[in-house]
């Protein structure tokens, strides 16, 4: 639905405001800025994404192709909840192994049974 | 690697051992200002460091040859389509002053959920991957060192890989990048949900690696039907990119608000333009502003272009700047030429130097149209803002509140509208379970690693960003599409000593002519492009057109494809050496105490041509710190080495212009000979000049130079200095 047309009522809608010092005009945009993206900023905090996966696990030492492909596996089984880099530590601590043995030993179709559900 | 002024950046050295190379710093680097800077005859007001090579202004040889450095960072945007031809003409911006550029990237990257890798030709802009990224960062820090300034490197971390892309940035050097995912949702369609989560995590990585964050709110004045009536909007999506990077953790001198003056003339523009500047300065105080310039209003007249970006800078100079972003002036009428790069950058530096202390002597007024206006844009801001709340984001989205062609709290009802659940990557947004973890630094939001200020990634040693040992490099996935190929043929046509004409890419031989035909404006049209064909220029194409009369004529510019190729061994033997620099020749000459014999020689009583060369009213090689001594006309050969022993002189300047039954080829020998005879050819450089002397034939003759009808003073100066440098270091 397209926002309706409407002309411009500034001049009457404004009169609240005539009475604010610049500062304080300032302040108040500001503080419906903050107001604005705080539920944004909210859902940000709890949630995640295949690219925040993807980024998570090349920053743990895994190339471009590796991460794309790994995220996609983890995301298929409904696993990334739990973080894919969570989920690639665990498994390297639990098999004593390296981060990076232990997501090769995924992209291999290893140890997928071991990952919590 | 480390380069050389006379020589052409060595591709093949910048792709060399790039799995090994590091970026040698990291995050955004402002210039060094230096207030009340003396530079040759003057005292500079708002300068910042002088650079150690740079090309000045062109009427710099007026003033001693000085290159002052505004106080702002000085952009430009590169978009050739191969990063190989980006990193050149990089080099050419950096000696013309630019130290932010801007990679802009291939059509459709946006839209790609992942990385690209290797280096694949791009569209309108080049893939950013970590290849792309590295090379050019190598390439930058060898030229940050040729230039002697830190130059900033900077791409877009936006669309689906936006978070993958800030790590990119992190770990490659990468120093300034754009973010704002009000850019992904309005101008790209990419789920609105995605596109903020995405953002969060995206920024708190660009934060802690210290790179300059740009907004996306330029966009919607360059989009706008009537691009002055969308200020309140411009401040409302800098509001909520600040905000969402402030909450996030951004601090506020990393979140620069990318601004653009919204008109042009014939509009009054800066009666429009300047209370939006204002109003945003003070709504904004502590976040940097990226001044950028119009693109709204460009044609394809590049003087049109270029006074409106004039304007853009007057407004930078009368309100504040901290980087003047510079639009090419060919950008209305095709992708960006390289030397257009260099004519944009050159419109800033030239604007600022010749604004250079304004505000010692001009201000704004506090009172009148100027407060008000910028007030009335706040205001109508406010309830933009206070409108977007009361619904929220999402649905004031949907609703079709952004973009809209009404001035605040007007409505055209032509907004564009995007559904929550719709837009690319739709659906992708996953809740954090408890057990949420990501053992790595800068991660933002829920995680159980990291808590009570431990490091997230100790369990394994550390992340890439504390242990770059870790990255993984990928060079090639493509054997066909990579720059290896593509430099096939251009690196085998410059060891054949091949060149071509060319604007944006390796040899495309595109050129550009100027044609003015006395006709009315179709008919003049078609005769120019016929012309054209004419010259030999394939697809000629009218790429700007500006009638001058109805019926007296039009003007064009015509661009087409000159398919010739000129091999260096065919140029004559000076054409290959480069001049000194005016400052070069004088700093050499002047300490020297140098002695010069001249003469028109035989029977001839030419003497302006030689005056020309000598005298300092001509730009002569006096101006040089030369001491000339010149004998006249009709002079006989021996007495001008007479004078040459007399006066000590190094060098021996003849002038022969009568050439009735080749008199003037038998002076050039005799002058030699006589030398020769004498003792002194070792220690004399000889030189003969006329209407009829060419290079070639003065050197057949044992003459050391001949210089013809075009020499200037600087030319011959310039071959001295090279000569008797020669004979000083043996």
């Amino acid at each position: 639905m397209t926002f309706p047309a409407r002309p411009d009522d500034f001049e009457s809608r404004r009169a609240r405001l005539q009475s604010m010092s610049d500062e304080e005009l300032h302040a108040y945009f500001w503080s419906l800025a903050e107001r604005i993206v705080a539920p944004l900023i909210e859902e940000a905090r709890t949630h995640t994404t295949p690219a925040i996966e993807r980024s998570v696990l090349l920053r743990m030492g895994f190339s471009s192709l590796e991460a794309k492909n790994l995220v996609t596996q983890l995301n298929e089984r409904g696993l990334l909840g739990h973080g894919a880099g969570r989920l690639v530590l665990e498994l390297a601590q639990a098999r004593n192994l390296s981060v990076r043995e232990a997501g090769t030993a995924l992209l291999a179709g290893r140890f997928w049974e071991e990952l919590p559900r | 690697m480390k380069l050389s002024p006379d020589q052409p950046l060595d591709l093949a050295e910048v792709l060399r051992d790039l799995d090994q190379y590091r970026s040698k710093r990291k995050g955004w680097t402002w210039r060094t200002k230096t207030p009340d800077q003396v530079i040759g005859p003057f005292v500079y007001k708002d300068t910042s460091e002088n650079l150690k090579h740079s090309i000045p202004l062109p009427a710099a040889h007026a003033f001693g040859d000085i290159d002052p450095q505004c106080d702002f960072v000085i952009t430009t945007e590169i978009a050739s389509g191969r990063f190989e031809d980006d990193l050149r003409r990089m080099r050419m911006a950096a000696w013309h002053g630019a130290d932010h550029l801007m990679v802009i990237r291939t059509t459709g990257q946006s839209h790609i959920d992942g990385l690209i890798e290797g280096t694949p030709e791009g569209v309108g802009g080049v893939p950013i991957t970590r290849k792309q990224l590295r090379a050019t960062r190598k390439a930058l820090d060898a030229i940050e060192e040729e230039v002697g300034r830190p130059i900033n490197f900077h791409s877009y971390v936006s669309g689906l890989a936006g978070p993958e892309m800030a790590v990119l940035f992190a770990e490659e050097g990468v120093n300034g990048a754009h973010q704002d995912p009000q850019y992904n949702v309005l101008y790209r369609d990419i789920n609105m949900h995605r596109s903020f989560v995405d953002a969060a995590e995206a920024k708190k990585i660009l934060a802690g690696a210290g790179i300059l964050q740009l907004d996306g709110a330029h966009n919607a004045s360059a989009t706008a039907k009537e691009a002055w009536k969308v200020t309140p909007e411009l401040l409302v999506q800098h509001a909520i990119n600040t905000a969402y990077s402030r909450a996030v953790g951004m601090a506020s001198w990393q979140i620069a608000l990318s601004t653009v003056p919204p008109t042009a003339p014939p509009a009054p523009k800066l009666r429009l333009d300047l209370p939006y500047a204002v109003a945003l300065r003070e709504l904004f105080q502590g976040c940097t502003f990226r001044a950028q310039q119009n693109t709204r209003y460009i044609e394809s007249d590049i003087l049109e272009a270029t006074v409106t970006h004039v304007l853009d800078t007057l407004i930078s100079r009368l309100t504040s700047a901290d980087i003047q972003s510079t639009i090419t002036p060919d950008e209305g009428r095709n992708i960006p030429w390289h030397y257009h790069n260099v004519a944009g950058v050159n419109t800033a530096r030239q604007t600022l130097m010749g604004l250079d202390g304004l505000g010692e002597m001009v201000a704004l007024k506090d009172d009148g149209p100027l407060r008000t206006q910028a007030r009335e844009i706040k205001e109508r801001a406010v309830l933009f803002l206070e409108e977007i709340l009361a619904s929220g984001y999402y649905a004031a989205v949907a609703d079709g509140q952004f973009v809209d062609s009404g001035c605040y709290p007007e409505r055209h009802g032509d907004g564009i509208i995007r559904d929550p659940a719709g837009g690319d990557g739709a659906g992708t947004v996953i809740p954090r379970r408890p057990d949420y973890g990501a053992p790595v630094c800068r991660h933002f939001g829920d995680n159980v690693y990291g808590r009570d200020g431990a490091q997230p990634c100790a369990a394994y040693g550390g992340c890439t960003l504390c242990d770059p040992e870790k990255i993984q490099y990928l060079d090639e996935l493509d054997p066909e599409d990579n720059v290896t190929r593509r430099l096939e043929r251009p690196l085998a046509e410059r060891a054949a000593g091949i060149l071509r004409p060319e604007v944006e890419k390796h040899g495309d031989g595109v050129v550009c002519v100027t044609l003015f035909v006395p006709a009315s404006p179709s008919v003049a049209e078609a005769a120019a492009l016929a012309m054209a064909r004419r010259m030999g220029l394939d697809q000629p194409e009218v790429i700007s057109r500006r009638v001058m009369h109805p019926a007296e004529g039009s003007v064009f510019e015509i661009k087409g494809v000159l398919d010739v190729a000129i091999r260096l061994d065919e140029l004559p033997v000076g054409a290959r050496e480069e001049l000194l620099a005016d400052h070069d020749i004088e700093n050499w000459v002047r300490p020297r105490n140098l002695h010069v014999v001249a003469a028109t020689v035989g029977e001839d009583e030419h003497s302006v041509g030689i005056r020309e060369i000598l005298d300092i009213k001509h730009g002569g090689i006096e101006k040089y710190g030369f001491h000339c001594h010149f004998l006249g006309t009709s002079v006989a050969l021996e007495r001008v080495l007479d004078a040459a022993v007399e006066t000590g002189a190094g060098a021996v300047l003849i002038s022969t212009i009568v050439t009735h039954g080749d008199v003037h080829r038998r002076q050039m020998q005799r002058l030699h000979e006589l030398a020769v005879a004498r003792g002194m050819r070792e220690r004399l450089v000889l030189v003969a000049g006329g209407t009829q002397v060419t290079d070639e034939l003065a050197r057949a003759c044992g003459l050391d130079a001949g210089f013809g009808r075009s020499a200037r003073g600087r030319d011959v100066a310039s071959f001295l200095v090279r000569k008797l440098r020669e004979r000083t270091t043996g």
